[in-house]
């Protein structure tokens, strides 16, 4: 009798434990047939799990070669900090198309809705005498409204995005040509009646790094938005409405509302752009920034989030950003002709557009 | 049924008659057109505020068009188009691209119109019926020769930052910059282009796109590339304006850097006077909008072309620098001349 018991105890003893062994050997089961990886898979691999190395890898590496051909000069502490100075405009109009962009749309009237909202802003508080941080809180007012406008135009005429805003560049932009008559209001003006309009422009010394404290202003917001981007429901929404609008839909997110407060707050992004780009520039004008909303899309493209929405991160578009920086300052250094900054910059969006193709291609 | 279709046709007929005859009727007013390079740029906004003005004095019906941005042909091609088929009289067009506007505005003429060029001759001069311009190259020159001759013999080792217009190199951006050179007396090589140049003084050139964004992105990266740089040629006010910001913020804005501009706006003639731009080239837009809106009265009712200055294949509206700080040898008008003859 023992004997028998012992030989079904050795038994039991030897049949695979289940539980230990799905742990240990039987992983490979439910996993894609990689194959042997070389190289250039395991990169591609790599990436497509962390799509924003790209824009950071681009970004070193052009900031070394820069630094190699034109030396000390682009290579400084100075000028490093300087192009984020340079770009920290864009920036925030890049943060604010990504947020579009993210759902399947585009918004081509960014940098006219920024301009529109400093005109408020200088025109109330220099011209009409009205306390500058309520004129401030007009202007970024003026940008909600002019941004949930598009969502409404968007969702409710049910046009594409597209259109809507090439729509709405136009209107925004002879909107401030009428109120300003083409002029400027001076930034010696703004200095006297509400200084508070340039202290995004101020400078601080940190070690011979010179940032403005709308530089610190931008990578907060870039911050802050990817916060809500990754960390909020009504972030996660904005995701799935780019990936699928159906889908979203029946899942219960309420699209149309969702889409406005989208526009609406890459409307108040854009207004909080609109008092830094008065300490940038110095004086409000109504002529400046005129390539602003193509500009804010290259930062997007080259920062790695597709134009088909649902896919890419916020802080894609700042790397984005920086490397257009970097490329236009360092060719300016290299003595090169003006004409190869634009050149360089057509190749970078397709070669940005072309590595985001590669590293979707993951599996074969 | 029937009868209410009837009826509808037969209205319709009427308003039909009614819209059509104004124009044999004759309600005489003449028809003119002002087709500017862009509608953004101060000038050309205050060019059209002058010939709307003169207009609605001498009874002229004016119509506007303008391009997008400096360069923008095919806007004024489609603006000279609709002008012929409105029944206008006449012209009035400061070209993007004074060469290839020729045949279309060539079209206007042959259709009875009056062409003005204002601002900036076409190729030929003469394709025009008449030019009321500004000479854009000796508004560059006048503030060449001021800085060269403000810096004396210093001239020989100055470094100097060329803020333009853009890539594509419009005919303004063109003449101002290349006759500044001239009168600074640095060799243009081609004068038809700029960037052309070897003289090591030259140390960037870098485009602004003609506003005070443009002008202190362009400046940054010039001082980036030499921070010595002492003279600053700048295509329009605007542009110097964005210049100062960055000398300002590169701590460079205590009267070492001279800044020579042109437009002669009534804020780039404050900004002389501030001490922010050290001479400007005044031009007259006002004066070449209304002689121009007087020039197609005259023909639509006399059949009468105007007349050239003497010596010139033009109306030479001129040009005059601007400066509280007169330099030898160098004609300028003062800071509160420019004042009282400025535009805007």
């Amino acid at each position: 009798m023992n004997k028998i018991s012992d030989d079904i105890s050795k038994d039991l003893q030897d049949q695979p434990k289940f539980s230990e062994d799905i742990g240990s050997k039987n992983q490979d089961h439910h996993s894609f047939d990689v194959g042997e990886q070389t190289f250039i898979k395991k990169i591609q691999h790599f990436l497509h799990g962390n799509p924003t190395m790209v824009p950071i890898i681009i970004l070193i590496l052009s900031v070394i070669s820069f630094g190699f051909i034109a030396g000390g000069k682009f290579f400084s502490a100075f000028n490093l900090s300087l192009i984020v100075q340079q770009v920290t405009i864009v920036g925030i109009l890049a943060a604010a198309q990504t947020l579009i962009i993210l759902t399947a749309g585009i918004d081509l009237s960014v940098a006219a809705m920024m301009v529109l909202a400093s005109v408020f802003m200088g025109k109330l508080s220099v011209e009409m005498g009205v306390p500058t941080l309520p004129a401030i809180l007009v202007g970024m007012i003026v940008g909600v409204a002019t941004g949930a406008i598009n969502g409404l135009l968007v969702t409710r005429l049910r046009l594409p995005p597209f259109i809507v805003t090439l729509g709405t560049w136009n209107i925004f932009f002879a909107l401030v040509i009428f109120f300003t008559g083409s002029q400027s209001i001076r930034s010696s003006d703004i200095e006297i009646n509400a200084p508070l309009l340039h202290f995004w422009g101020e400078r601080i010394n940190l070690g011979g790094f010179v940032f403005t404290y709308g530089a610190f202003l931008m990578i907060f917001m870039f911050v802050v938005l990817w916060l809500v981007l990754n960390k909020t429901a009504w972030g996660r929404h904005v995701y799935a409405i780019g990936d699928d609008k159906e889908a979203a839909e029946l899942s219960g997110i309420r699209t149309d509302r969702m889409l406005v407060s989208v526009y609406a707050v890459a409307g108040l992004v854009i207004g909080i752009g609109a008092w830094v780009s008065i300490g940038r520039v110095g004086s409000v004008s109504p002529t400046s920034f005129y390539e602003g909303n193509l500009d804010s899309i290259t930062a997007v493209v080259i920062g790695g989030t597709s134009l088909f929405g649902g896919r890419g991160t916020i802080l894609g578009a700042l790397f984005g950003a920086l490397i257009v920086g970097v490329f236009s300052s360092g060719l300016s250094i290299a003595g090169l002709d003006v004409l190869w900054q634009r050149f360089a910059l057509g190749c970078l969006i397709i070669i940005a557009v072309g590595i985001d193709q590669w590293i979707r291609k993951v599996s074969n | 049924m029937k009868k209410i279709s009837l009826l509808l046709a037969s209205l319709l007929a009427v308003a039909f008659t009614f819209a059509t005859l104004p124009a044999k009727a004759g309600s005489h007013a003449i028809e003119a057109c002002l087709i500017t390079k862009t509608d953004i740029n101060p000038f050309f906004v205050k060019m059209k505020e002058g010939a709307e003005k003169r207009a609605n004095e001498l009874g002229v019906k004016l119509s506007f068009f303008a391009g997008k941005i400096d360069g923008d042909h095919e806007t004024q091609v489609r603006a000279v188009e609709t002008c012929i088929a409105s029944g206008a009289k006449g012209i009035l067009i400061a070209a993007s691209d004074t060469k290839a506007i020729v045949p279309v505005l060539k079209n206007a003429q042959d259709n009875g119109l009056l062409v003005i060029a204002l601002d900036t001759p076409l190729e030929p001069i003469t394709a025009a019926d008449s030019t009321f311009a500004t000479d854009n190259f000796e508004a560059g020159r006048l503030g060449g020769a001021w800085v060269a001759a403000k810096l004396g013999a210093d001239a020989a080792n100055a470094k100097i930052a060329m803020l333009d217009l853009n890539e594509s190199q419009p005919s303004v951006g063109v003449l101002r910059d290349q006759g500044f050179l001239t009168g600074f007396g640095i060799d243009t090589v081609d004068v038809s282009r700029w960037g052309d140049e070897t003289d090591p003084r030259i140390i960037c050139n870098e485009v602004t796109n003609g506003n005070e964004e443009g002008g202190r992105t362009a400046m940054e990266k010039c001082l980036q590339k030499d921070s010595g740089i002492n003279v600053i040629y700048t295509i329009n006010e605007p542009a110097a304006v964005g210049a100062y910001e960055a000398l300002k913020a590169a701590g460079k804005d205590d009267g070492s850097v001279l800044i020579a501009s042109v437009d002669g706006g009534c804020p780039g003639v404050a900004d002389v006077q501030r001490g922010i731009i050290g001479a400007t080239s005044q031009q007259y837009p006002l004066l070449m909008a209304s002689l121009g809106v007087e020039a197609i009265k005259a023909w639509a009712e006399n059949g009468t072309k105007p007349e050239n200055s003497p010596g010139l294949q033009f109306f030479n509206t001129g040009v005059n620098l601007v400066t509280d700080d007169a330099a030898s040898g160098v004609p300028s008008i003062s800071v509160k001349e420019g004042m009282d003859r400025c535009w805007g």
